[in-house]
């Protein structure tokens, strides 16, 4: 019937707000349990697959393994690697090419992962870190590979 | 005893005492303004405070913490903002009506002030009309929405602006309703009389059914007039971006947010005369030990606790319900408000002429 139908709409209804409310309610009295991350205050630990920025790997005798192939420069879709190249003289007294600078524009990158995947030795990868904020753009330009690094001997 | 009676009657006999009752009552008439825009600048703090961090609490978050202890000077911060920044007015917009239209909401919100008793023997006019005036001033605002998204001269405002004058237009009428039950069983429209009607006990309490009934119909009225969620359509965020103050910004656009809260506290302040009391201790019958210890607490306190529990509730709302569809807006009130609350008044009728009532 209409009318029975009817009053048991408002009465479902009615009875169903009031479990939401309830359920804020609980929240509202039990606000020791913030579910959000403070995050100045503790920071955050990022996943495995987060990207944050790309990182060279360096191992400890200061050594990488980019071949200054230009792989990465090629597969970047808006031109945020350029790599400059250098020719070192091996003990044979070979010329050998290798990288002078990796010169990335994190201002440019769009964090898309085409570099690293590109990459033949696995030389770069994302990194963990998010805070980029600078005061001055040009903080943003980066040199990767680090001073006075050298490509390991055997990366081909 | 210190008490706001006291002072206001004091104060009024020494200007009459010192001035020619004519300056007297200029001099009050301009205290009684100023008292209002302070009571309205307060109010917009504290209730942004409370909303931002009753919602924060209420979706496990902490809310603004960090100006001041516990973040409690973060609406000032946000306030000097807003005061700093420019108000720009849109090339295509008829420029009169939308500078006029902020104005308009916040008038209209400071004339419903007027017979709200906010202490025993404390109110600014104390007109014979009361109920009948409030819900007649209320029904302003919706003139100050509309010109304001009819002035923007952006598709948005005016959806906005046409959404709120349906919704305000619909659930103007359960309000009405509702407030006329306590009409009905108090036999009186001035808010004092109705206020001292309740003096054995509040009128949820001895007007049982029918008027639990009217307190909630009350309640889900108000919280649609004042456009709030979940019947915040007029603004619908993520529908119409901000509604009828899309195109506002700096100091304009801070005197409809105010405008809203304010509004809120006196929808609450109404709901808490006719239905808890207003100043009106909780008085059980004629349990005069009882009564005698709860007189001890001032009215001021009673009025502030009830008024802002009301606006928890309210709140509490807001961040619990889904925003209704334009259709269920409608639906809900000419389907399921507007007939309970006729069988309703009907039913408040007869309790009230056969004195079924405490």
């Amino acid at each position: 019937m209409f009318i029975t139908q009817y009053i048991k709409e408002v009465f479902t209804g009615v009875k169903s707000l009031l479990i939401g409310m309830r359920r804020t309610g609980y929240y509202f009295t039990h606000h020791k349990e913030i579910i959000t991350q403070q995050y100045p205050n503790e920071i955050p630990v990022m996943a495995e697959r987060f990207k944050g920025e790309v990182i060279m790997l360096h191992d400890q005798n200061n050594e990488h393994a980019c071949t200054g192939c230009t792989a990465c420069e090629l597969a970047c879709p808006n031109a945020t690697i350029k790599i400059v190249t250098k020719f070192d003289i091996t003990p044979e007294g070979k010329k050998k090419k290798a990288i002078d600078k990796f010169v990335y524009h994190l201002e440019l990158c769009t964090l898309c992962n085409l570099c690293i995947e590109a990459c033949p030795t696995g030389a770069i990868k994302m990194g963990q870190n998010f805070e980029h904020s600078v005061f001055n753009r040009a903080e943003l330009t980066k040199v990767l590979n680090k001073p006075g690094s050298k490509v390991r001997d055997d990366v081909e | 005893m210190i008490s706001f009676e006291y002072i206001a009657d004091n104060i009024d006999k020494w200007l009459n005492n010192t001035f020619s009752p004519w300056l007297a009552l200029t001099i009050e008439f301009v205290i009684v303004g100023v008292l209002c825009i302070g009571l309205f600048a307060v109010l917009g703090l504290v209730l942004i405070m409370m909303e931002r961090k009753v919602s924060a609490y209420m979706q496990v978050r902490l809310g603004p913490n960090r100006v001041g202890p516990k973040g409690m000077f973060q609406t000032v911060a946000d306030t000097l903002k807003l005061l700093v920044k420019e108000g720009l007015t849109p090339a295509g917009s008829d420029k009169f009506l939308f500078n006029l239209a902020p104005f308009v909401v916040m008038i209209a919100a400071m004339l419903v002030l007027a017979p709200i008793a906010f202490a025993k023997n404390f109110q600014i006019w104390d007109i014979n009309i009361g109920v009948l005036y409030v819900s007649a001033v209320s029904s302003i605002g919706v003139i100050g929405i509309l010109m304001a998204g009819w002035a923007s001269n952006n598709k948005y405002s005016l959806l906005g602006a046409m959404r709120s004058g349906a919704q305000i237009v619909s659930y103007e009428l359960s309000a009405g309703l509702s407030i006329l039950v306590v009409v009905i069983f108090t036999g009186d429209l001035s808010i004092s009389q109705i206020i001292e009607s309740q003096q054995t006990g509040w009128w949820i309490f001895r007007g049982h059914i029918p008027m639990l009934i009217a307190f909630i119909i009350f309640i889900i009225a108000v919280t649609a007039e004042t456009n709030r969620a979940p019947f915040d359509l007029a603004e619908a965020e993520s529908e119409l971006t901000a509604g009828f103050h899309t195109e506002y910004s700096g100091m304009k656009f801070a005197l409809f947010f105010l405008a809203e809260y304010v509004n809120i506290f006196i929808v609450c302040a109404i709901g808490a005369t006719l239905f808890l009391g207003g100043w009106m201790p909780l008085h059980i019958g004629n349990w005069e030990a009882f009564n005698s210890i709860m007189d001890w607490i001032p009215s001021s306190l009673w009025f502030v606790g009830k008024t802002f529990f009301l606006i928890f509730v309210i709140m509490w709302f807001r961040w619990t319900f889904p925003r209704l569809r334009i259709d269920q807006l409608l639906n809900l009130e000419w389907k399921y408000l507007l007939p309970i609350s006729m069988f309703n008044l009907l039913l408040a009728t007869l309790i009230a002429i056969q004195g079924w009532y405490f």
